[in-house]
């Protein structure tokens, strides 16, 4: 994994041309991402979530100020930055095992230990059995669990998930919560999480982001100084669950 | 379903009602046998044919034509449809004249066809290219400007080079309109192998055949050439709904 450096987003505007008029999606927002940090983000639906990972992926370079990757100006989309879109896209062509290689198109492993890493987040998503089915046979928390395996499987040095446990059941969700966290305990890859679930956000970011919509902008941002793993009881949890409920909670 | 639903939604019933109505009417003088050829007559024909060698001699020739004109028109139609689809300037150069072409029926070309290739197989073949090309051409084409943009995306993220993003993207997204494609196709192609048959030299061949039947004045010859060109018109619509099933099972529909 190559090191990137801070993200710098500074002061960008993401416009819309709806019905012939300009929206704004994103407006005038500035966030610094440092190496190795785990950042939440929260925020009412249509605030710019997806749109703020889509700039930050690549996708979309057509917005106003700049977004840096260790002080160079990022262009294009970049096996380095990984992104798990709110839906989960795997190819209806492809089995679960093939999706998931095609991750690994273009990786310098070789066949024996691709083979390896496609096996082992097969099972590290659960999904031991169904390697060979297609998209189709899927339920949709199992199909954004081959997502995320397939967004995870080449270890990007930064990682943006659009709500990727969105699907998925109490108990699955917990544990690809810890699995998540483990991976990036251990790799040291920067993630950026948008995410509707409070505790989801303060149970595994160092910094929860809230976002407030049109224009999409940053309302607050919430330090989250606990230990790991952190306890969704303890009193301070509680306190900063309290914290960011009520800046969501707000208008205007 | 009973026993009786069975045996008559399985489509044999029909067939065989207008075959034994044939037999009885032959045999009871209801039909001029000078342009009536008697079941028997056929068969008898059909076994003549099969031992001298001449029917498979003939079926051998026009399904060389037939799968020479789908390779060449096939794969034509392909590349074209995949370029046209894919690089936005060979659109614009060629789309219009293609699109043209399409309103140019098929057999307006055999003068065209005869002068440039002559009467005999490169000509018939060509033909027979010709059919095939714009059915596979247009539908892959169709297929390939329709790929789903967030796919695309994917694709960009994963970093698929534009070769990559071709072959593991676009072409199996296209796969079920190009299958469309390749069905009509292969209608036509053999459809055009019998007009080639019929409209260009004499050559070996089960269209031949049957114009050698009417010459001759033989309704049983007619009618075996007629029954081996359903036959195998059949056989490669089986063989295609095979293939094609296997191809998309991926599909949510197959
Ligand atoms: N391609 C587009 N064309 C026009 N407007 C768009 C486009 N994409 C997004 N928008 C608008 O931008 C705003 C932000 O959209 P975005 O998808 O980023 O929201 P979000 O925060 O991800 O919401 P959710 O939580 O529902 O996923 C929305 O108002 C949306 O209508
Ligand atoms: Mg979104």
């Amino acid at each position: 994994m190559t090191e990137l450096g801070t993200l710098d987003i500074r002061h960008i505007n993401k416009r819309f041309q709806v019905a012939g008029d300009a929206f704004a999606a994103i407006d005038d927002l500035s966030l610094t991402v440092e190496p190795g940090e785990f950042l939440s983000l929260l925020g009412p639906s249509g605030c710019g979530k997806s749109t703020l990972l889509r700039l930050i992926s690549g996708l979309d370079s057509d917005y106003g100020g700049e977004i840096l990757l260790g002080s160079k100006r990022i262009s294009g989309t970049s096996l380095a930055r990984g992104l798990i879109f709110q839906e989960h896209r795997l190819f209806p062509w492809l089995t679960v095992e093939e999706n998931i290689a095609l991750a690994l198109e273009n990786s310098q492993l070789s066949v024996e230990e691709k083979r390896a890493s496609i096996a082992g987040h097969i099972s590290l998503v659960g999904l031991n059995g169904f390697e060979k089915a297609f998209p189709r046979q899927l339920s949709g928390g199992m199909a954004q669990r081959a997502a995320i395996a397939r967004g995870l499987v080449n270890r990007p040095a930064l990682l943006l998930l659009d709500e990727p446990f969105g699907a998925l059941d109490a108990l699955t969700r917990a544990h690809m919560q810890e699995e998540l966290q483990h991976i990036w305990q251990a790799e040291g890859i920067t993630m950026v999480l948008v995410t509707h679930d409070v505790d989801e956000a303060l149970y595994l970011g160092d910094r929860v982001v809230v976002m407030a919509p049109r224009p999409g902008r940053i309302r607050k941002t919430v330090d989250v100084d606990l230990p790991r793993p952190r306890d969704r009881t303890d009193v301070a949890f509680s306190r900063l669950k309290a914290e960011v409920l009520l800046s969501l909670g707000e208008t205007g | 379903m009973s026993r009786l639903e069975k045996i008559l939604g399985s489509g044999l019933v029909f067939p065989l009602l207008l075959l034994i109505a044939w037999d009885l009417s032959i045999r009871h003088g209801l039909l001029d046998t000078r342009i009536w050829a008697s079941p028997e007559a056929v068969v008898a024909t059909a076994r003549e044919q099969f031992r001298d060698g001449s029917l498979l001699t003939a079926l051998g020739a026009s399904l060389r034509r037939d799968v020479l004109g789908l390779l060449g028109g096939g794969f034509v139609g392909l590349v074209l449809g995949a370029g046209l689809g894919t690089i936005r300037l060979l659109d614009d150069l060629l789309s219009p004249l293609l699109n043209g072409l399409k309103h140019i029926a098929l057999f307006t070309w055999i003068p065209l066809m005869s002068i440039w290739l002559g009467n005999d197989e490169p000509a018939k073949i060509a033909f027979i290219g010709l059919a095939v090309f714009l059915p596979v051409m247009l539908n892959t084409y169709q297929g390939v400007r329709s790929v789903d943009a967030r796919y695309l995306e994917v694709a960009r993220i994963l970093k698929l080079t534009r070769l990559q993003t071709l072959r593991r993207v676009i072409l199996p997204s296209a796969a079920p309109s190009i299958a469309t494609g390749l069905r009509l196709a292969l209608i036509y192609a053999w459809l055009a192998t019998i007009g080639a048959e019929y409209l260009f030299a004499v050559a070996p061949g089960i269209g031949s055949a049957i114009m050698e039947g009417r010459e001759q004045f033989r309704m049983e010859l007619v009618l075996l050439g007629m029954g081996v060109i359903g036959g195998v018109g059949f056989l490669f619509n089986t063989i295609a709904n095979r293939m094609q099933a296997y191809v998309l099972r991926w599909q949510d529909t197959n």
